[in-house]
């Protein structure tokens, strides 16, 4: 059982004052088995500031040696955009709720591209990470957080095309806009929670490596990106209502577009799911965690 | 007084199996839970087998501001100690109280990446080490004094020069300001002029009445810092006090094997084992089994072996080391231009004659087969120790200092007209004395 106290840990850093007498109670005890507590969420605080750093790092290193650096997180979307454009909303006449294919598709793609992206590298990134995990100790949870923690930069920079383009296409914003950061959010905790459980796997089972990029593809396919979710039949709606990006990229364009009201009902169920797939991954990734350092 | 480091009944159970695999496959796993209990049928009790102990009931105390260093050979639970020290992996059975911060650096630049400059890499290896922002940033000048690497600040660390680079990831831990330090064998990197500034940068951190793990291979420098010392064998903490002590035990107590050279089958070996050594004899010239040369002597090893699968291309190789484990020299059949050898199955025995003037001292005997292409047949360390008197043969070539230096000892002529006695030889006729020495070899011992 861990149990780093914390509030002894931060007022014992000053070496100069190294006071002669120890604490009464050890500030670590080390014993077999797990932490009584999934998610120590006292320990995640007091290592917040190697988090910011692992984000960082992810940020800095990402863009390193490329010769168009950051301007990558903008040229993904933007020819995924015109290429989708050209062939689903040009040639295939996909629907898009009346809004112009081509913003319609790049919201999409926006919101997509960063769950992607942060899935992928959070889902590798513990295997990646291995020499920290064997060398060093700190809350390994923010080894695949941190990974996901970096995409948001991407996803902001992304979002200046979406801007330009909801100018060019001369669309009204409202008060819907609000919904905005809370939708972000949700992606983030989704792609957390994917990616958090696929890296614990991945460190156990190598295979996910290979069934990552398959993964990915496959759910952006059930996933109204192309399309809005009218585009799927009534009856099979529910179906697609259960994959959480379902709620949440057709309110995100909703709430930029305000082209009619916010499907309340299907954000719910992808809220649900999202948080339940959360707790999940936390629990799974604490099963596994006690032996990262000794199997990667 | 109180201990900062409490342990008690530390134990760590590892399976070998999953060790040697790494990571396992999903298919693996579903065909592997399919055949389990056939499996444990046909295993009976070998399942057992496949869990090593890598250690076993350890319990010790520490008390706040001691230095201690923890010894023993490879393979002894010396880092699985400091990883669970450092809760990195927890144990089996047993526990830890630590009443101190603790920071541990089992590796020079863990986390450095290789595409960030020399800045950005200090705060994240700070970081990553446990310092908080505002320390890094307090003790950034002296990390960057310490390391010398002023110019190269924002040059990315994949181009620094591996001696900048072991001496930048140093700088940063040694500014590390836990209560518990745990070092692992970081002064093995680095020249020589380096490590003398580490080990004066440790003395420093134990002065200043923090507490020290040691772990290393050097001796020297685990006798010069630590003021105790704790000698793990086989997973078990063995001995335990002053560190002139334990060194010394260490370093004389070899085991059965370094004693006889008789190689029981479950020494530590690495390796296939498609052949095994079962026997290594250190004998004088006529063949006669000794333990102790004389200085100068010239020797034969004898090596006797199982081939118990046909190896095509075999390449032996025999080194020679000082007990606390320094590379001395080595020889490899392939020298003189040898081919690798074809070993059909059964038991061998070959005969190398060494001639090396090793100084006064110490030695072990490290043997290794292998495949041409590198692979290892069979390994096994500190096979069979001797020890080189400071007598030779002939009186007049015996050491006569008190201080033993090095390992190797010239055969050096000193020549001057008229100030030495013997002039310089030029002749070919004339036979050098050692040549006499090994000739006869029939010297008393």
């Amino acid at each position: 059982m861990l149990e780093p106290a914390i509030t002894t840990l931060s007022s014992l850093a000053e070496p100069h004052h190294l006071s002669p007498s120890l604490p009464d109670e050890p500030l670590v005890r080390i014993r077999p088995g797990k932490s009584w507590a999934v998610v120590d969420f006292r320990e995640l605080w007091a290592y917040r500031e190697l988090f910011y750093f692992l984000v960082w790092r992810d940020l800095k290193v990402r863009y390193k040696q490329t010769v168009l650096g950051v301007a990558w997180a903008i040229i993904q979307p933007l020819f995924t955009m015109l290429i989708f454009t050209l062939f689903f909303g040009r040639l295939a006449g996909v629907p898009s709720d009346d809004v112009p294919y081509p913003v319609f598709v790049y919201a999409g793609l926006l919101l997509w591209t960063f769950f992607a992206n942060a899935v992928t590298t959070s889902g590798n990134s513990l295997v990646g990470n291995a020499n920290l995990l064997s060398k060093v100790y700190f809350p390994r949870l923010f080894i695949p957080s941190a990974a996901v923690g970096a995409g948001l930069v991407d996803l902001a920079i992304a979002f200046v095309i979406l801007v330009g383009l909801m100018i060019y296409y001369s669309v009204v914003v409202t008060w819907g806009i609000l919904m905005l950061p809370v939708l972000v959010l949700l992606t983030t905790l989704l792609a957390v929670g994917v990616g958090t459980w696929l890296s614990a796997l991945n460190v156990k089972y190598r295979d996910i490596r290979f069934a990552l990029p398959f993964l990915i593809q496959i759910w952006m396919f059930v996933s109204p990106i192309i399309y809005p979710p009218s585009f799927v039949p009534e009856k099979w709606r529910w179906l697609l209502a259960l994959n959480p990006l379902t709620g949440i990229i057709d309110s995100f364009r909703v709430s930029l577009f305000s082209h009619r009201e916010f499907n309340w009902g299907m954000l719910a169920i992808s809220t649900v799911i999202t948080l339940a797939l959360l707790a999940y991954s936390a629990y799974a990734f604490w099963r596994m965690e006690e032996n990262f350092a000794d199997i990667v | 007084m109180k201990p900062i480091i409490q342990a008690e009944d530390l134990s760590k159970q590892y399976q070998i199996g999953a060790r040697e695999e790494g990571y396992s496959t999903l298919r693996e796993n579903i065909v592997g839970a399919v055949k389990a209990p056939l499996k444990r049928l046909r295993r009976g009790e070998r399942s057992a087998d496949e869990l090593i102990w890598a250690l076993k009931e350890v319990s010790f105390k520490v008390e706040p501001g001691e230095v201690v260093g923890i010894i023993g050979r490879n393979g002894a639970g010396k880092s699985t100690l400091l990883k669970i020290l450092s809760r990195i992996t927890k144990p089996t059975t047993g526990g830890v109280d630590l009443y101190g911060r603790v920071g541990s650096l089992l590796e020079v630049g863990t986390g450095f990446h290789p595409e960030l400059t020399g800045r950005e890499n200090i705060y994240l290896n700070g970081a990553i080490l446990g310092m908080k922002r505002a320390e890094i940033e307090r003790n950034f000048d002296d990390i960057v004094a310490f390391a010398e690497v002023e110019k190269f600040l924002d040059t990315p660390v994949k181009r620094f020069s591996s001696g900048m680079y072991v001496r930048l990831a140093f700088a940063v831990a040694a500014h590390l300001e836990p209560e518990v330090l745990i070092v692992d064998e970081v002064l093995a990197v680095g020249d020589a002029n380096f490590q003398k500034k580490c080990l004066g940068k440790m003395g420093e951190v134990a002065k200043e009445g923090r507490t020290v793990l040691f772990v290393s291979h050097n001796m020297i420098a685990v006798k010069s810092l630590c003021g105790r010392a704790m000698l793990l064998e086989g997973g078990r903490l063995t001995h335990e006090g002053s560190v002139d002590e334990v060194v010394d035990v260490y370093l004389t107590a070899g085991t059965d094997m370094a004693k006889t050279g008789i190689i029981p089958d479950d020494a530590p070996r690495l390796g296939t084992r498609e052949a095994k050594f079962r026997a290594v004899q250190l004998t004088d010239v006529a063949g006669r089994i000794v333990s102790q040369l004389y200085l100068g002597q010239p020797f034969r090893v004898e090596l006797t072996f199982d081939v118990l699968k046909e190896i095509s291309g075999a390449v032996f190789e025999v080194d020679i080391a000082t007990l606390d484990g320094a590379p001395v020299t080595f020889t490899s059949s392939l020298d003189g231009g040898n081919p690798p050898v074809r070993l059909p199955k059964g038991r061998h025995t070959i005969t190398l004659e060494i001639d090396v003037v090793l100084m006064p001292r110490q030695y072990t005997f490290l043997v290794a087969l292998g495949h041409l292409d590198g692979t290892t047949i069979d390994w096994i360390e500190r096979v069979l120790d001797f020890t080189v008197l400071r007598v030779a043969q002939s009186g007049d070539d015996s050491y006569r200092w008190t201080s033993v230096r090095g390992y190797v000892r010239p055969r050096a002529r000193w020549h001057a007209p008229g100030l030495f006695p013997t002039a310089l030889v030029t002749n070919a006729e004339t036979i050098p004395e050692d040549v006499t020495v090994g000739g006869n070899g029939s010297g008393v011992y």
